[in-house]
């Protein structure tokens, strides 16, 4: 009956598939998300879905959960059969969701976010207080603990994660979808996740974990399949696969993961930022007395979770944020909070910005590709007819030029930007700053939302320009692509560095527990690491 | 000495009968941005329902038929308004102020149509008004010095519909805060997701609580024009729309301090209109025009030197759109 009939075998054996999709096809106009999708996922196992950003795990999860209803296809839940046409369908049919970004009110307690919508009879105070009880037991349970009283945004990003996973439970959930759960979370955090996943399991919960980290899917998951351009390309035990096939299955041709690293030749400091703090809008400390230096030919990469001051320690050396204290100087040139800089005259000191938010920084959807490329640069000669006026011409050559060298997808200057796929929007974005031939580059997020492809390239094109000489400052949350590219790594938390590790010197364990803003991260590290040693005998 | 006691009684019965409309629209926008949908149109609403409560009463001759009307013409425009904001994810600013246009210009030219009055509609007659409610032993209790005139003049004597808005606050805040559909509401003007993905449907809820503000509009207009007035008169909201908005505002979207800024409002309002006329001490006779002004000179200042920490709902004005 089922094509793949390997994955069929194991698990309860005769107990019908937790999840099984026939044929699933869910178009957007021209668009094919889905394409003739099967899916069997046995009953108390952990399944991953690996593909990258576009492949269509999104949108099959939508369908699982109700978001979106599938133009055609079948679908068992647990052997029945079961139509999904809202929320309510799948909530009903004990299909639970933890969303990559918490569907969570903020301002409202644990316990008041768990049972909306799902108050029972009676006033709302009885409600509350017969989920308060069953909360306890479904927390001792599965050792899910967390304060009901308390408010979910004082609570850390792993504890609303956790939040999420009990509200599912509570509302009967006995088929978990997680939604790349790992992205906000650090090292230690997301060991703690699979702990919970791994308990979960025993208690004969079945688990779809989406994502697009291999090591996590290698870690945890029992089976795997793996989604390009729609389809499903392959269903697989785990145990039986490495993630260099999964990257070529994902796609489609043999991938590196690792890039090449060659040990830089660090020249002089090029720029030194000494006791920077720095208020938000709203009052709060975002940068906390931080300091560093970085020199000519090396990568400085900055670690931590999202929203540690990372972003805002990038916007203030760009330029766009004016700090409260202390100083950065870039060359000769110092910045202040009497003497702030404007991010053109920072790009004047030969600095240039790769930003974060590539759709609402980087580049503008509407524009052409042709005019993107040179956002930023339209005073500079490349751009003009003797000075005045923009020349079209150049402005197309320029961009075509670009395209060439940094493989620009399709290769056609007047398309909107909004056209090209998230990989190819970013190559234009580091192709226009790369090309400005910066003396240092600020780096946020290359490779969110790209895919592998792109991401190998423009890896490349970093060390590159590192060799050549350019100071390069890399924040990303993605502690791989960190370790893979930086000569020395900056840790930090609330707005704080925690430290500065050697390349030599970094490893998981020990950036992890300095993003948990956890002081001697070092000796932390050591007792962990037996802790868990101990654990895996258990 | 006892008769500037009295003198302060009297402003105090007056304030809360200026208060009346400002706490019932204040409620009304308090369901509707709670969850979510700006409610400029509180003015254009509580207008069309004024119009229409004093038009039915006048020409049927009864109270209650001018309310039932105040409340189905109000509820009418709510409706509109939720069908521009939630079902088009309209700007939800754009659409309140249609329907405050659309009220002005309606009114006036339906009444003159009606009644042929240059917009307004005819005197109504006691019967087709909603009358004073004398509480028992007021006469008598009045009698007794200091303490009796605060039954006298400040809680008795009032008509149904002062009593239908202090009620309205304390439901209200029972609503919001003690039942599931509080919550739900609640939720959804905060993070609408959370409530799409708990499997409640965001617009039906949107739209409960457009319907209920609307309902509770219609009353502050019905009070207008057949309790507190006897008739409409063209542009008699007069702004206490936005009036009621600044004082939602004000009170954090939360029911008794917005009840307490309505109070405050409507406090101004009456010592407004008892200083006319008025010999103050050192100042001497402060123009009448001073004085009309005051309570919207105030209203700038307090809105504009303590509101600063007025924390709005997180999704207000922002309609919901599923995306992935």
């Amino acid at each position: 009956m089922h094509k793949k009939t390997d994955l069929d075998t194991g698990g309860a054996g005769k107990a019908p598939p937790a999840i099984y999709l026939k044929n699933i096809y869910k178009s957007f106009g021209a668009v094919q998300a889905n394409r003739d999708i099967d899916l069997h996922v046995n009953a108390g196992t952990i399944h991953g879905i690996v593909g990258e950003n576009g492949a269509g795990k999104s949108t099959l999860v939508s369908i699982l959960y109700g978001f979106y209803t599938a133009d055609r296809g079948k679908t068992e839940i647990f052997g029945a059969p079961v139509k999904l046409r809202s929320t309510a369908d799948a909530i009903a049919a004990g299909i639970g969701m933890v969303h990559q970004h918490f569907m969570l009110v903020p301002s409202f307690s644990v316990l008041e976010n768990v049972i909306l919508g799902h108050e029972g009879r009676g006033s709302l105070q009885t409600g509350l207080e017969k989920a308060t009880s069953e909360l306890q037991n479904i927390a001792e349970k599965y050792g899910l603990q967390v304060d009901l009283h308390a408010l979910v945004k004082d609570l850390p990003v792993g504890l609303q994660q956790r939040v999420e996973i009990l509200k599912a439970l509570y509302r009967g959930a006995r088929v978990l979808i997680l939604d790349e759960p790992t992205g906000v979370l650090t090292p230690q955090e997301t060991q703690q996740l699979f702990e919970i996943l791994r308990s979960l399991r025993a208690q004969g919960v079945t688990i779809l974990l989406i994502t697009h980290k291999l090591k996590e899917i290698m870690a945890v998951t029992d089976n795997v399949s793996v989604m390009r351009n729609g389809e499903m390309v392959a269903h697989l035990e785990t145990q039986k696969t490495s993630p260099e096939q999964l990257a070529e299955l994902m796609v489609g041709r043999p991938v590196l993961l690792t890039i090449g690293y060659d040990s830089a030749q660090a020249g002089d400091i090029c720029l030194q930022v000494e006791h920077l703090s720095m208020r938000d809008d709203s009052g709060k400390n975002c940068l906390r007395d931080v300091s560093f230096t970085v020199r000519r030919g090396e990568i400085f990469g900055i670690a931590g979770v999202s929203g540690n001051g990372q972003s805002e320690l990038l916007e203030v050396l760009a330029g766009i944020s004016v700090i409260d204290a202390g100083r950065v100087v870039i060359g000769t040139t110092e910045m202040n909070a009497d003497n702030p800089a404007t991010p053109a005259e920072v790009k004047e000191l030969g600095l240039a910005h790769i930003p974060e938010d590539r759709h609402a920084v980087g580049l503008i959807l509407p524009f052409t590709a042709a005019e993107t490329a040179m956002l930023g640069y339209e005073e500079r000669g490349a751009t003009r007819n003797g000075g005045t006026f923009l020349s079209p011409d150049k402005i197309t050559r320029h961009c075509e030029k670009l395209m060439t060298d940094f493989d620009i997808r399709p290769a056609d200057p007047n398309l909107k930007s909004s056209l090209f796929s998230g990989g190819n929007q970013q190559k234009i974005v580091v192709a226009r700053e790369i090309s400005a031939r910066p003396n240092i580059l600020l780096v946020g997020q290359p490779t969110r939302g790209v895919d592998i492809g792109a991401i190998e390239f423009i890896h490349k094109q970093l060390l590159a320009l590192r060799d050549a000489g350019c100071a390069i400052i890399l924040v990303s949350v993605e502690l791989d692509e960190i370790l893979n590219l930086s000569d020395r790594i900056m840790v930090m938390n609330a707005g704080q560095n925690m430290g500065i590790l050697a390349r030599e010197d970094a490893d998981v364990q020990k950036i992890g527990l300095m993003m948990a803003g956890l002081e001697n991260a070092g000796e932390m590290a050591a007792s962990v690491a037996s802790e868990q040693e101990g654990g895996r005998h258990e | 000495m006892a008769d500037l006691w009295m003198q302060f009684l009297l402003t105090l019965d007056a304030t809360l009968r200026v208060a009346t409309p400002l706490i019932l629209c204040a409620m009304a926008g308090l369901f509707s941005e709670r969850s979510g949908i700006i409610d400029i149109s509180l003015e254009g609403k509580m207008l069309m329902a004024a119009f229409a409560a004093g038009t039915l009463a006048a020409l049927t001759g009864s109270a209650i038929a001018g309310l039932a009307g105040a409340i189905l013409v109000s509820v009418m425009f709510s409706l509109i308004h939720g069908f521009a904001c939630i079902t088009h994810k309209g700007n939800q600013v754009i659409s309140g102020l249609a329907i405050n246009i659309l009220a002005s210009g309606l009114t006036v030219t339906l009444g003159i149509a009606i009644f042929a009055k240059g917009g307004q509609t005819p005197m109504l007659s006691r019967e087709a008004r909603f009358s004073s409610i004398e509480l028992p032993f007021a006469e008598a209790a009045g009698a007794i010095p200091v303490i009796g005139p605060i039954y006298k003049e400040i809680i008795s004597g009032h008509n149904i519909l002062v009593w239908c808005a202090l009620i309205a606050v304390w439901i209200t805040s029972f609503i919001i805060f003690k039942t599931a559909f509080g919550l739900r509401l609640r939720a959804v003007g905060e993070k609408p997701e959370a409530v799409d993905t708990a499997g409640i449907s965001v617009s039906g809820l949107r739209y409960r609580a457009v319907i209920i503000a609307g309902i509770l509009c219609g009353i502050a207009g019905a009070y207008l024009s057949v309790a507190h007035g006897a008739g409409f008169g063209r542009e008699m909201t007069a702004g206490k729309g936005y009036i009621a908005l600044a004082a939602l505002i004000f009170g954090n979207w939360r029911p008794v301090p917005a009840l307490a800024a309505c109070l405050m409002f409507g406090f101004l309002d009456a010592v407004a209109a008892r200083l006319q006329g008025v010999e103050v001490p050192v100042i001497g006779q402060i123009p009448t025009d001073l004085i009309l002004v005051l309570p919207y000179v105030l209203t700038v200042i307090l809105l504009a030197g303590f509101i600063g920490k007025a924390t709005p709902p997180h999704a207000i004005g922002r309609p919901y759109v599923k995306e992935r």
